[in-house]
């Protein structure tokens, strides 16, 4: 998801002003768009403003969804600006549609969403050029200005030095001049990775005041002139209809205004809808009124076709995987090779669907009056949010207008449309704007879950206990749901071959079993990567104790301590180093003191995995007590992310990684019975409070020279098997079912 | 007719009497610090102060509130001076999303009042609040750095 692109042309994409004495640079509208009197004084797509009183403000492009892209974006920018980060303020950039390729409308790509970790290296090159523009205007300003050439000039900080004269002048002083200059054709020479002063220094978050004061920045927050609010009763079974509804009393509720029925899509039928729930919505004067009104609906509802229960469905995968699956890679001839190993190991691990759950519930503004169309979300993908609403709207693309605000939580959920689209239907059927939103209750019946499964390996060692053959079968639900033409992306959402330890044993199998589901999955912080990540470092721990080798020993036996790029056909790809791993897995171990004897009830385990191009390692500290319950005490992370734009928010992130899989790993599952989620708020989905926390994150970065890479969802695959793994070592038991919850006890 | 202070001003509310504090807050006073997240007083992130007690406003109907005094995050600073807790969670740049912050600083500051020198053992018995990002670490740091500031400047 490229953020900043500039190509092919920069100066398309890169505009000039003056506004009020001082140099703006921004991204235009492109033709067809709305005007930019739209976004108030102008500043539509800030990059960058330079007041003539100095003060410095960076547009940030990305959703804000807690990853600090609002901090780490805006430094890229001002690393090459060469001003005082600490006193740069930041703002989010609206979301810009254009004319792309042969005219043709598209949202164009200057904002854009949070998604694959994949911000900072999507923004690196084009907003450090952005920067450079901006200061190579105010160097040819200074230049006139002292009349000497632009290489007689250095910048420091916000003042442009004449070393030869003596003579300086600060950024806002020469920012009116710099706004008359033009900019250069072609790429504009960027700093070395050594000379970075803001680069790699620890930043400290831009918008903590405004959140510690509770400054109304969250989609949640905001208002519309003269929106009515909306609540919709959705379908309580998966893929159910309203078979009748009695809304007499909640019409004759006083501020009731409107009862709108939100239809489900049928097999065939739009795309763009998104799946919706089938529902009934109230639209009220008042979010109260509205509330109490839905509770006042009779509903009759028709369960879905299936009326489907995750525990069978779980029984069932578990005799599938007895029979053969699609086999959908094969290195080497895993059969023969099973057939001559001296030793072989066999396990099997269950992951549930677990929810998204972001603390701040669904909840959208939609304005569909003629061709007159806004929204205001909270959403990872605001180009999807666009182009849906525009269908839905049936008006061109590019007047849509989209304002993008901070997101009380994203892990992937809001890459879904789903509430805008529904308040976009509210807002067209009645004719007027509309704020929806959504309870915790429909957030955590109607989420795109993370797909659940059931992993079954298998290993194959020789007389020296080299592994020889490894299979992974795996019977799961896929992330793709109801996609059109999607029968090979349904392994491939869930299974990576080249993941480790893919192409590292000479003879390796990945088999598939899909398992249907009515319940709607999507990507969820580091799809794919938890659950294998969970399968793969448990087991290589399993076939390290059965072979009697150290588990970190057979660790760097498989990665090898060579530095090679071998194949990495997915995400974070085209490579990944086994080599970097090693590096990054050494640094845990050494920092974590592995190998050390450890008193009894004390545990240590380790893990790791190459998500999205950084490399994360882990050691998980457990105390276990005698009754089976148990406290993670201390994880030493190190990670390999290539260049450490903010190493704060990179801690930041492991921090947080760290606690949020803990979260998932000890207590959380979605179930299914009935073909109704069983799961409905946080009484009954059990996140984890600051109790059980990790307090002891010792994060260490590595820095390799490997190219920027993300930190978002890294830190999250190795931490359950690093939890697991530790139990194991605690205990000798292992646990093969995730979430944990009380396991050890029985 | 209920008569009650949010952040020193007076509101008289003659509405449904069984409106949650939370949504007077939000959509009536237009206090949009205080956050919902579950309805249900299970995640913390719309806790304020109830004479003087952390509540959350999620499950107090504004009818149970005739004379009492209600403090936000928005009038958690006083003078124009932030409250140590917001210092601390400034200097240790707790928040990622920061949805569930101002729940957990109204949480810490009650909290601290009680313990004024917490250890993490009294944290962990009485600190609640969810937080999905999982800012834990800084939070407990950020609280015993509060302690810290609350005590030198008595």
């Amino acid at each position: 998801m490229a953020v900043f692109d500039l190509s092919p042309d920069r100066r398309t994409f890169l505009k000039v002003s003056a506004v009020g004495g001082g140099l703006m640079i921004f991204a235009p509208q492109l033709s067809g768009a709305k005007p930019a009197e739209a976004e108030g004084d102008g500043q539509i797509g800030l990059y960058v403003k330079i007041n003539s009183d100095n003060s410095v403000i960076i547009g940030s492009p990305g959703s804000e969804i807690g990853q600090g892209t609002q901090t780490s974006l805006p430094m890229l920018v001002a690393e090459e600006l060469d001003v005082d980060f600490a006193a740069v303020e930041t703002e989010l950039m609206p979301f810009l549609t254009g004319a792309g390729e042969n005219g043709r409308p598209q949202q164009l790509a200057f904002t854009s969403g949070a998604g694959g970790s994949d911000a900072i290296w999507g923004s690196y090159d084009g907003a450090r050029q952005a920067g450079a523009a901006a200061r190579h205007l105010i160097l040819r300003a200074a230049a006139r200005r002292f009349d000497v050439p632009v290489a007689a000039l250095s910048t420091e900080k916000g003042t442009v030095r004449h070393a030869a004269s003596g003579r300086s002048l600060t950024y806002g002083e020469l920012a009116a001049d710099a706004a008359r200059e033009s900019l250069p054709e072609g790429e504009l020479p960027l700093k070395e990775r050594r000379d970075h002063t803001i680069i790699g220094k620890p930043q400290k978050h831009k918008d903590v005041r405004a959140i510690v004061t509770g400054e109304p920045r969250f989609g949640i927050d905001q208002d519309y002139p003269g929106a009515l609010h909306a609540v919709i009763a959705r379908s309580p079974y998966l893929d159910g209809r309203v078979r009748n509804v009695d809304d007499s009393a909640a019409r004759a509720m006083p501020g009731v205004r409107h009862i709108v029925a939100i239809a489900r899509p049928g097999p065939g039928e739009n795309p763009a809808l998104n799946n919706l729930a089938a529902g009934v919505a109230v639209v009220a004067d008042s979010l109260w009124i509205a509330m109490k009104a839905r509770d006042a609906l009779r509903i009759d509802w028709a369960p879905g076709p299936v009326r489907e229960d995750s525990r069978a469905e779980y029984a069932k995968a578990y005799e599938a995987l007895k029979g053969r699956g699609q086999v959908v890679h094969e290195d080497g001839a895993f059969d023969r090779a099973l057939d001559q190993a001296a030793q072989v190991v066999e396990a099997q691990y269950e992951v549930p669907l677990v929810s998204h759950s972001p603390l701040e519930p669904q909840n959208c503004i939609a304005d569909i009056r003629g061709d007159c169309v806004t929204i205001i979300a909270p959403t990872q993908s605001p180009g999807r949010a666009a182009r849906l609403v525009a269908e839905i709207a049936g008006v061109d693309p590019l007047s849509v207008e989209v304002r993008v605000v901070r997101c009380g939580g994203g892990f992937g959920r809001r890459l879904y449309q789903d509430p805008v689209v529904e308040a976009a239907l509210i807002s067209k059927a009645i004719g007027k704007p509309v704020k929806l939103q959504w309870s915790r209750e429909d957030d955590m019946a109607h989420d795109f879950y993370r797909p659940g499964g059931i992993h079954h390996m298998i290993a194959g060692l020789d007389g020296n206990g080299r592994v020889t053959a490894w299979a992974h079968r795996l019977a799961s639900h896929s992330r793709i749901f109801r996609e059109a033409d999607a029968a090979e992306g349904f392994w491939r959402s869930e299974l990576v071959p080249d993941d480790f330890p893919g192409q590292l044993i000479p003879n390796y199998r990945m088999e598939y079993f899909y398992l249907p589901s009515a319940a709607p999955r999507g990507f969820w912080r580091a799809p794919i990567s938890t659950s294998n990540a969970f399968a793969v470092q448990s087991f290589v721990d399993e076939v390290a104790a059965a072979s009697g080798q150290d588990p970190l020993g057979l660790r760097l036996a498989l990665l090898g301590d060579q530095m090679r790029d071998i194949r990495y056909d997915n995400h974070g790809g085209p490579n990944w180093n086994p080599g970097r791993m090693a590096n990054v897995v050494k640094k845990a171990a050494a920092e974590a003191g592995w190998g050390e004897n450890l008193p009894g009830g004390k545990g240590r385990g380790l893990a790791f995995h190459f998500t999205f191009g950084t490399y994360v390692a882990q050691i998980a500290d457990v105390t276990v007590q005698s009754n089976g319950s148990f406290k993670v005490e201390r994880v030493v992370a190190a990670a390999d992310c290539g260049i450490p734009v903010n190493p704060n928010g990179i801690r930041a992130q492991m921090e947080g990684g760290v606690n949020d899989a803990l979260s998932t790993a000890l207590g959380q599952e979605i179930t299914i019975r009935d073909g109704q989620v069983e799961q409905a708020n946080f009484d009954t989905y059990d996140m984890m409070r600051i109790d059980r926390s990790v307090a002891n994150v010792d994060m260490h970065i590595v820095e390799s020279g490997g190219p920027v890479r993300g930190m978002g969802e890294p830190p999250v695959p190795p931490l359950a098997p690093a939890v697991t793994n530790a139990l194991f070592n605690a205990t000798g038991k292992r646990i093969r079912k995730l979430p944990i919850r009380d396991q050890l006890r029985s | 007719m209920i008569s009650f202070a949010v952040n020193g001003s007076t509101h008289n509310f003659d509405g449904d009497e069984d409106m949650p504090l939370l949504w007077f807050l939000r959509e009536d006073a237009q206090l949009k610090g205080t956050k919902f997240g579950c309805g249900i007083a299970q995640c913390g992130a719309c806790t304020v102060h109830v004479d003087g007690e952390a509540m959350r406003s999620c499950s107090i109907p504004v009818g149970s509130l005739n004379g009492a005094r209600v403090t936000t995050i928005e009038g958690l600073a006083e003078n124009g001076a932030l409250h140590p807790v917001q210092r601390a969670w400034l200097e240790e740049d707790v928040p990622q999303c920061g949805y569930c912050q101002a729940g957990q600083i109204m949480a810490a500051a009650e909290f601290l009042q009680n313990y004024p020198e917490p250890t993490d053992h009294d944290i962990d018995d009485n600190i609640t609040n969810l937080c999905r990002c999982g800012t834990y670490v800084r939070i407990r740091r950020a609280i015993h750095r509060a302690a810290q500031l609350m005590k030198a400047e008595g």
